[in-house]
């Protein structure tokens, strides 16, 4: 039954995950280019947002075309119409990580004690971002609702590096600038980790027809 | 407010079982449709609540249709129930008569001789079934020359002329263009405001453009009944769910 219609949706879930991927690896290698200085990994993470800014493209006129030819309803409404709502938060993910990524070419190789937490911070969200991801195409609902109650972990390792740069800044008001985009990278991490619960919330929606909180 | 009640609803043509023990309010001043594949009972309902399958040899029915909380069944007079109780076809079937002729035909059959008072009724009908423009200057001319979506609205003004109070329509767009069919939906849409509407349909976007409820039928059962958009978006029953993401069997 619906053979063909399956398939479609089968195609749509693989490249969900595929973008889901690209923007794993857009927080890792921008996070590896502001942590270590690594300016060809800055690159990387900029190419991996104009493949991400295509798969958005992509998976809109594949949603589009579902919409249009199979006229869904009940839950492959809610497939589609969430995964629409999905990408949106995916490609802001991908231009996050090109945000950090500019930012670490002006940090030239310095190294700071914040360094550690902003590598928690980002492993956590890059970590949000795939298991929403695998909530969506897995159906499972546990997995969403953690994504949604691991963004307090990521807000308050962002609260924790606030206060470790004002102490910074206070001690050495000269260096504010750099201290202000340690911030600015720390506030991106943060901001993905909402789009990674925005992405778990529209999972949880896909699921049950209501939303959470 | 309800405006028809079924109760235990039972129905065998013979030894088939067509509907066990149907239960459903239908509110008032609302599209009710009902849906379901080939076969469930859900026309079989449809004509019961006009008592249609009278006419239908081997049909035994139990249980009780109210309107307005007159049981339709018990000792009302079947003629005053068809006009309380109008039905629309799936293919326009015009009487081979004029159009004017056609309109008339259930008003003169309930008494109504006087020829204004008809001619009031008749452009009233027609304009209801806003078919009144195109066959205004035609009135006197054959039906069977209109278009089948003329037809099918034509089909309509003639159950409007008995003033009834329920409208049922069985598939009453299927045969028709997209064009048609987006003119009647717009009709019953006005028409509800008026009359209580009971449609059949195997088109689920008709269903989700034009109804309130949906009710879902599966093997002489209802399966559920619900408000239309609760029912295409977060459907109770899976099998509910299975059927209309075509995914059923």
């Amino acid at each position: 039954m619906r053979n063909r219609f399956d398939r479609q949706l089968e195609q749509l879930h693989e490249d969900l995950v595929h973008m889901g991927g690209l923007c794993k690896n857009a927080i890792g290698e921008a996070l590896v280019a502001a942590t270590q200085g690594d300016t060809e990994m800055a690159q990387k993470a900029m190419e991996d947002d104009a493949k991400i800014d295509d798969m958005e493209r992509s998976i809109e006129r594949q949603c589009l075309n579902l919409l249009l030819q199979q006229q869904p309803v009940a839950r492959d409404l809610r497939t589609i119409s969430s995964a629409l709502k999905m990408i949106s938060d995916m490609e802001r993910i991908g231009d996050q990580a090109t945000d950090i990524a500019e930012i670490a070419r002006f940090l030239q190789n310095r190294h700071e004690t914040t360094n550690e937490t902003l590598h928690t911070m980002g492993g956590a969200a890059s970590s949000m971002v795939g298991q929403a991801v695998d909530s969506f195409v897995r159906r499972d609902i546990e997995l969403a609702r953690k994504v949604i109650a691991d963004d307090d972990v990521v807000d308050s390792l962002f609260d924790h590096v606030k206060e470790q740069l004002i102490g910074f800044i206070a001690k050495n008001p000269g260096q504010g600038a750099y201290y202000l985009d340690l911030l600015m990278i720390a506030k991106y991490l943060e901001r993905i980790a909402d789009h990674a619960t925005n992405i778990a919330e529209w999972v949880v929606f896909s699921i049950t027809g209501t939303h959470e909180g | 407010m309800i405006k028809m009640t079924i109760e235990e609803l039972h129905l065998h043509y013979g030894e088939f079982h067509a509907l066990k023990g149907i239960h459903m309010n239908i509110p008032a001043n609302e599209v009710t449709a009902l849906i379901g594949p080939s076969g469930c009972g859900k026309s079989t309902l449809l004509k019961s609540l006009n008592r249609m399958n009278d006419l239908v040899e081997g049909c035994r029915i139990t249980g009780s249709v109210r309107l307005d909380g007159q049981d339709i069944y018990g000792n009302m007079d079947v003629n005053d129930l068809r006009r309380r109780v109008g039905m629309v076809f799936q293919k326009p079937n015009p009487f081979p008569m004029s159009v004017f002729d056609n309109v008339a035909y259930g008003p003169r059959t309930h008494g109504t001789r006087n020829k204004r008072k008809l001619e009031e009724i008749v452009e009233k009908a027609l304009r209801q079934a806003a078919i009144w423009d195109e066959v205004k200057d035609r009135l006197h001319k054959s039906a069977m020359g209109l278009s089948g979506g003329q037809q099918q609205r034509l089909c309509i003004a003639r159950a409007l002329a008995v003033e009834p109070e329920v409208l049922l329509m069985d598939e009453s767009t299927s045969a028709l263009d997209p064009i048609s069919t987006g003119r009647i939906e717009d009709l019953i849409l006005e028409l509800k405001k008026q009359y209580t509407i009971v449609m059949v349909t195997h088109n689920m976007q008709q269903a989700l453009r034009i109804s309130d409820n949906t009710a879902f039928f599966l093997l002489g059962d209802m399966v559920e009944m619900d408000k239309t958009q609760k029912l295409f978006t977060m459907p109770g029953d899976k099998r509910t769910e299975d059927y209309i993401t075509g995914r059923f069997g």
